[in-house]
């Protein structure tokens, strides 16, 4: 049994992979029946008012979808941004190898390299944005 | 008399070919790829992707090369483009407490938790040209310091415990959208929002820019501007969860302002929220002045009359594809019309007595 939370992760992980970069990790085509041909569309996105009250429209993005059963039986399905269909459909295929005997095989070669990949970008542009942080110091204070 | 016409296939067939290669510029210099206008015209690709109300920078970059840099020509692209795509759902509403941000400021609290981060920012740049830029160089290297790893806090949040600004109601209401119902009147803030969020930038900081002058007076504080990432969720029906399906970049403004209480409500702040796609600042802070103004009815406040307070007026003038839609038809033929003009001139003329009409001229 897979628990919800970690295949939300690793959806996460392969929706908001650089299509070239995913396509490096995972090029083998496994045997499989299209549920749903790769397609493109839209999705809407809500903010909320004051970032925490009721929500609104603020605008859509790009997104594909696909989905697909391997020749073993899993069920694979991928919502992914932008439109690039190869990664949709590479993104179901792992969503279903996951789900299966080859899964360690997937994490090792696919959502390890990926994961790192993903928290050294983001680890290096927050350093950044801390190297301009102010440091504020005291020239002179009002009372005696 | 009445004269229908057809023609001109080939002069714009021709004019077309001409606008491609004018397009294209001397071909002695290097033709723009995509990738650069995204990479290196970023924050025109966030405009365009805010105004065009689609989230994709690829296709804003693509927009902007084929309008030739005309920001308002690459929206409408957008926009156009947008309404042949299914719709697959609505995402969750973003957390834009859990974002990574980039820039963080505040201009109310100096010693806001998560600190003064002021990311890239044009920011105290002297605005003088720099002519190292006409020169081609080394990719330049920010310096780096050790990253934040815990979400930064709002800000409005602190005020918020002590009862000093008004809360936010809470809810999980779909909200209503302009893109598939007409906008009607009044509006609520829900509409409101996605309305300015998507509206003209220009239009849109003149309408901010004349509550600060007095017009709909409300002086409005920034409490924070944050710009950054956050992830996009979205409940997958096949599923029975929501997992997350894409990042955005965002920015979001809050501001905070002076309200003196009424007979059911004490002195508090009041606030204003401005979101948009990018790093988009100007705008953000814009949205949230624009928004604060418009809020006057449910805040009990009195109607000064102000062009920011008459949600009509701003709603209606905000989009500027529908603005340049109807102000660009009028140089598109009218050859009839103006005719039957001509003839009414004509005939008006020429009931009115000859010294007068010479007077006239």
């Amino acid at each position: 049994m897979i628990a919800a939370e970690d295949r939300k992760s690793w959806m996460g992980l392969l929706a908001k992979a650089r299509p070239a970069a995913l396509a490096a990790l995972w090029d083998e085509a496994v045997p499989h029946e299209v549920l749903r041909a790769p397609e493109v569309g839209a999705v809407m996105v809500q903010g909320r008012m004051g970032g925490t009250g009721a929500p609104f429209n603020l605008g859509e993005m790009t997104v594909t979808r696909c989905s697909l059963r391997l020749a073993t039986g899993e069920v694979g399905h991928a919502t992914v941004q932008g439109r690039d269909k190869d990664h949709a459909r590479r993104a179901a295929m792992l969503d279903a190898l996951l789900q299966g005997p080859r899964r360690a095989e997937v994490r090792a070669r696919v959502l390890a390299p990926l994961g790192a990949q993903r928290a050294r970008e983001a680890e290096h542009r927050a350093a950044k944005a801390a190297a301009t942080r102010v440091d504020f110091f005291t020239l002179v204070r009002g009372e005696d | 008399m009445y004269v229908a016409v057809k023609g001109g296939e080939r002069a714009i067939e021709n004019a077309h070919a001409f606008l491609a290669e004018d397009r294209r510029g001397d071909p002695a210099v290097p033709e723009l790829s995509v990738a650069q206008i995204r990479e290196q015209m970023a924050l025109a690709v966030n405009r365009v992707m805010a105004e065009g109300s689609l989230y994709d920078p690829d296709l804003a970059a693509l927009a902007i090369k084929q309008a030739r840099g005309d920001l308002i020509e690459a929206i409408f692209l957008i926009r156009a483009y947008r309404t042949t795509l299914p719709r697959f759902g609505s995402s969750k509403p973003l957390d834009t407490g859990a974002m990574a941000c980039h820039r963080r400021i505040s201009a109310t609290f100096k010693d806001a938790p998560g600190g003064q981060v002021l990311g890239p920012t044009f920011d105290y740049t002297h605005r003088l040209l720099d002519f190292k830029l006409m020169a081609e160089g080394e990719a330049p290297v920010a310096p780096v310091a050790e990253p934040r790893r815990e979400p930064t806090p709002h800000i409005t949040e602190f005020l918020n415990k002590d009862g000093m600004i008004e809360e936010e109601a809470q809810s999980d209401a779909m909200p209503p959208d302009l893109t598939r119902e007409p906008l009607e009147l009044p509006a609520d803030r829900a509409l409101r929002l996605q309305s300015i969020t998507r509206g003209d930038e220009g239009f849109i900081l003149g309408m901010a820019y004349s509550t600060q002058r007095g017009y709909a007076r409300n002086h409005a504080f920034v409490a924070e501007l944050r710009i950054g990432t956050c992830s996009v969720e979205m409940e997958i029906p096949e599923l029975g969860f929501a997992v997350e399906i894409g990042e955005v970049t965002l920015t979001e403004c809050e501001t905070v302002n002076q309200f003196k209480g009424s007979k059911t409500e004490p002195a508090q702040f009041t606030r204003g929220y401005g979101l948009v796609f990018g790093q988009t600042e100007r705008k953000a802070i814009a949205m949230a002045l624009v928004d604060r103004a418009l809020r006057w009815k449910e805040l009990g406040e009195d109607n000064s009359g102000a062009p920011a307070q008459d949600e009509e007026f701003v709603l209606y003038h905000a989009d500027n594809i529908q603005a340049t839609g109807f102000l660009e038809h009028i140089k598109l033929p009218h050859y009839v019309d103006f005719q039957s003009e001509l003839e009414l001139v004509r005939k008006l003329r020429a009931g009115v007595p000859e010294a007068l009409r010479e007077a006239a001229e």
